[in-house]
């Protein structure tokens, strides 16, 4: 094993991606010659050149279209959006086109294109470029939505989604760029085969008391609340949900039948939220285990606000997720650390 | 730029009386059966379209029903520039082009049936037409949706160093939407052999081009990209064929996209179900005009040439008639899809928890 950044997992898999298969090419914006917003495609253009690594216009409508329509024979365009509150411009590409072609048609094309893109609060981006819209695209049939928490995730998540006939909509996170994390040697090898299953959760730690359920970055503060914890003898089970749509459903339910209690941290807006979603589906597959309400961890409800104290204090947090447990734990007559 | 048989005046201003402003065609040049074979398929698409308006009136089709009625030159004329390895994106209003790029007729009923036959097996319906055999890549009803596809399509073909053309079909209103201005945009700047067309009726749905666009000389609207464009009058076969083989070969040769409005009446309303009670007197005799009538104009030039004769003309006709109702027959008699095969086609690649949920089930099922 060795440790390096999400970062560099997501670019030296990328890269592994290119030169096993020919077709694996990437569009976006800033790509090429100016090597990627946040670098994950750094010297790609000067191995692959202009043919392979195609800088686009601002147009993101226009070049996410025409990826689906080179999906469309044969070719696999990996399209990076520069962030996800930009994905709006390409909405009806996304969702009217690319999720739509291999039903409507009868299964005769299928697009398999990856879009990846970082959602994320928390850089003083303001109410236009700290958005976490990934909702948009779990609600739509026929598109498959991966959010990979750690290193080791975005590496083998990258090479399923690339290697998967469907449009993938890859959610990364700003703020997990520059995290560290293991992965195994030979991540970067072109005929590395370690694929992660779309569709499948993991339970990341194991605990007792409470499951704590989160994706993408609130997975890896998942873990952090964890670890916490553990000090004040609080045992929390840590799923990570990795696949958006479809969602694992079981995993998360087992978990809670399991300890017999929840709470859902997530980055996005509470109402209606991801969270949503995951609070009924446990009401309903696990009712009978409950011990208390499900709680949901979530942004407080504005345009993320520019000064730091207002989006710190708008963003959830260790201590908010580990207060939201404590009390839910203190409702149940559990022991509160 | 080419400024061939510009409707004088635009739409409502166009005189009824006037003269068609068409340059010579050389009918004397062309075989008899080429353009006896060209006048069939405009009648077939005339006829195929009668029955699919009167099928909705029967509710036999459903959803939304775009004809292509006054439109029979420029399906035929564009269908026959285009070599078989083309690939073509329309937008909804498909039928006539579905058939002319080499779909049967039989499957493209079919659909507007939503029997399994169905080109696209039922999921699409008259908007998605679809097949990959000859290369009619859909069928779009988002209006400005197929241009970026088109568009990659064209990437994909240069990707791989084919030679194949990309036409990319649209109406006029699509020249306004966002994906129309970076589509073109980024076909000129990566060298894509598609050819644009805008199918210029004059109306998009009851707005007129000139209530819509600041630039309403649509073929120039491709100036902005530096894209060559030429108009030609839609309602005259062997113009539309003629013009459109010269650009889609230019396409191909210089590998480079290009425009081309064609202009022609949209003989009823928007769609099946639309009366068209916005249009003027003026403009409800241009739209129904024998001579703006593609297929009367074809059929006086053919039978003054001594190509069209009465028996010939009452056989095709038969025949045409004959084929028309075997698709509507062949329709009617297509199973109606299963519903055990509703989750077909959600994914091509198979994934754990995919939901196969119908709507009363429970979340979890036991």
């Amino acid at each position: 094993m060795s440790v390096i950044t999400y970062r560099q997992a997501l670019r030296d898999t990328l890269r592994a991606e290119m030169v096993r298969d020919e077709n694996v090419l990437v569009i976006g914006e800033e790509i090429g010659v100016f090597e990627g917003s946040y670098k994950i495609t750094e010297g790609l253009l000067k191995e692959f050149g202009p043919r392979r690594v195609k800088d686009t216009p601002i147009a993101e409508e226009g070049f996410v279209g025409a990826a689906v329509g080179a999906a469309m024979l044969g070719l696999r365009p990996v399209v990076e959006l520069m962030t996800i509150n930009f994905s709006l411009i390409a909405i009806d590409q996304i969702i009217n086109h690319a999720a739509k072609i291999y039903g409507m048609f009868g299964g005769q094309t299928s697009v398999p294109l990856v879009i990846r893109t970082p959602g994320g609060g928390g850089q003083q981006l303001g109410a236009t470029h700290s958005q976490n819209i990934e909702l948009f695209y779990s609600f739509i049939p026929g598109l498959k939505v991966m959010a990979p928490s750690t290193p080791a995730e975005a590496s083998s998540m990258l090479r399923a989604a690339i290697r998967d006939d469907d449009p993938v909509l890859f959610l990364e996170n700003l703020g997990l760029y520059n995290s560290k994390g293991e992965v195994p040697e030979d991540y970067a090898e072109p005929k590395n085969d370690n694929i992660a299953t779309i569709g499948r959760a993991a339970v990341t730690r194991e605990g007792s008391d409470i499951t704590l359920i989160g994706y993408s970055r609130m997975a890896t503060v998942a873990t952090q609340v964890a670890e916490k914890l553990a000090e004040e003898d609080i045992s929390v089970e840590v799923v990570d949900l990795r696949s958006l749509r479809p969602l694992d459903r079981q995993t998360f339910v087992d978990s809670v039948k399991k300890t017999g209690a929840a709470v859902i941290c997530e980055d996005d807006w509470l109402t209606y939220g991801i969270g949503a979603e995951i609070a009924a589906s446990i009401q309903e597959g696990a009712f009978d285990y409950l011990d208390a309400p499900v709680r949901r961890v979530a942004m407080a409800e504005v345009p993320m606000p520019y000064a730091k104290p207002l989006e710190t204090a708008a963003l959830p947090s260790v201590e908010s997720i580990s207060t939201a447990i404590k009390e839910t734990l203190s409702a149940v007559g559990k022991r509160v650390g | 730029m080419a400024d061939t048989a510009k409707p004088k005046g635009g739409t409502a201003r166009a005189s009824a009386s006037r003269r068609r402003n068409r340059k010579d065609t050389g009918i004397g040049n062309e075989k008899p059966e080429t353009l006896l074979d060209y006048y069939r398929q405009m009648l077939f698409i005339r006829r195929f379209e009668e029955r699919t308006g009167q099928a909705y009136t029967q509710a036999r089709i459903g959803g939304y029903c775009h004809l292509n009625l006054g439109e029979e030159a420029t399906v035929v004329g564009l269908m026959t520039a285009l070599q078989e390895r083309d690939y073509l994106f329309t937008n909804y209003r498909d039928h006539g082009y579905a058939i002319g790029k080499g779909m049967d007729p039989k499957r493209v009923m079919a659909e507007l049936y939503g029997r399994v036959d169905g080109v696209s097996k039922g999921w699409g319906g008259s908007m998605h037409m679809y097949d990959t055999e000859t290369r009619m890549l859909g069928g779009y009803g988002i209006v400005g949706g197929q241009l970026p596809l088109a568009t990659g399509a064209a990437l994909a073909v240069t990707y791989r160093g084919g030679d194949e053309v990309v036409m990319c079909q649209m109406g006029d209103g699509t020249t306004n939407i966002g994906a129309w201005h970076e589509s073109l945009n980024i076909a000129k700047l990566w060298n894509l052999p598609v050819v644009f067309v805008v199918i210029n009726n004059f109306t998009g749905m009851g707005t007129t081009v000139e209530m819509s666009s600041a630039e309403p000389e649509l073929y120039k609207r491709g100036a902005a990209f530096r894209i060559e464009g030429e108009r030609v009058d839609g309602r005259d076969v062997l113009a539309v064929r003629d013009t459109a083989s010269r650009l889609v070969e230019r396409a191909r040769e210089e590998q480079t996209p290009f425009l081309l409005e064609a202009w022609s009446y949209r003989q009823k309303g928007h769609s099946v179900v639309d009366p068209a009670k916005y249009r003027t007197d003026e403009q409800r005799e241009l739209a129904r005009a024998d001579e703006n009538d593609p297929i009367t104009i074809f059929d006086a030039q053919l039978t003054k040439a001594g190509v069209l004769t009465d028996d010939l003309r009452d056989e095709i006709a038969a025949s045409v008639k004959a084929e028309v109702a075997e698709a509507a027959d062949f329709a009617e008699n297509s199973p109606k899809p299963d519903v055990s095969t509703l989750f077909d086609y959600t994914y091509a690649t198979p994934v754990p928890n995919e939901s196969r949920r119908m709507p009363a089930d429970p979340v979890f099922a036991e």
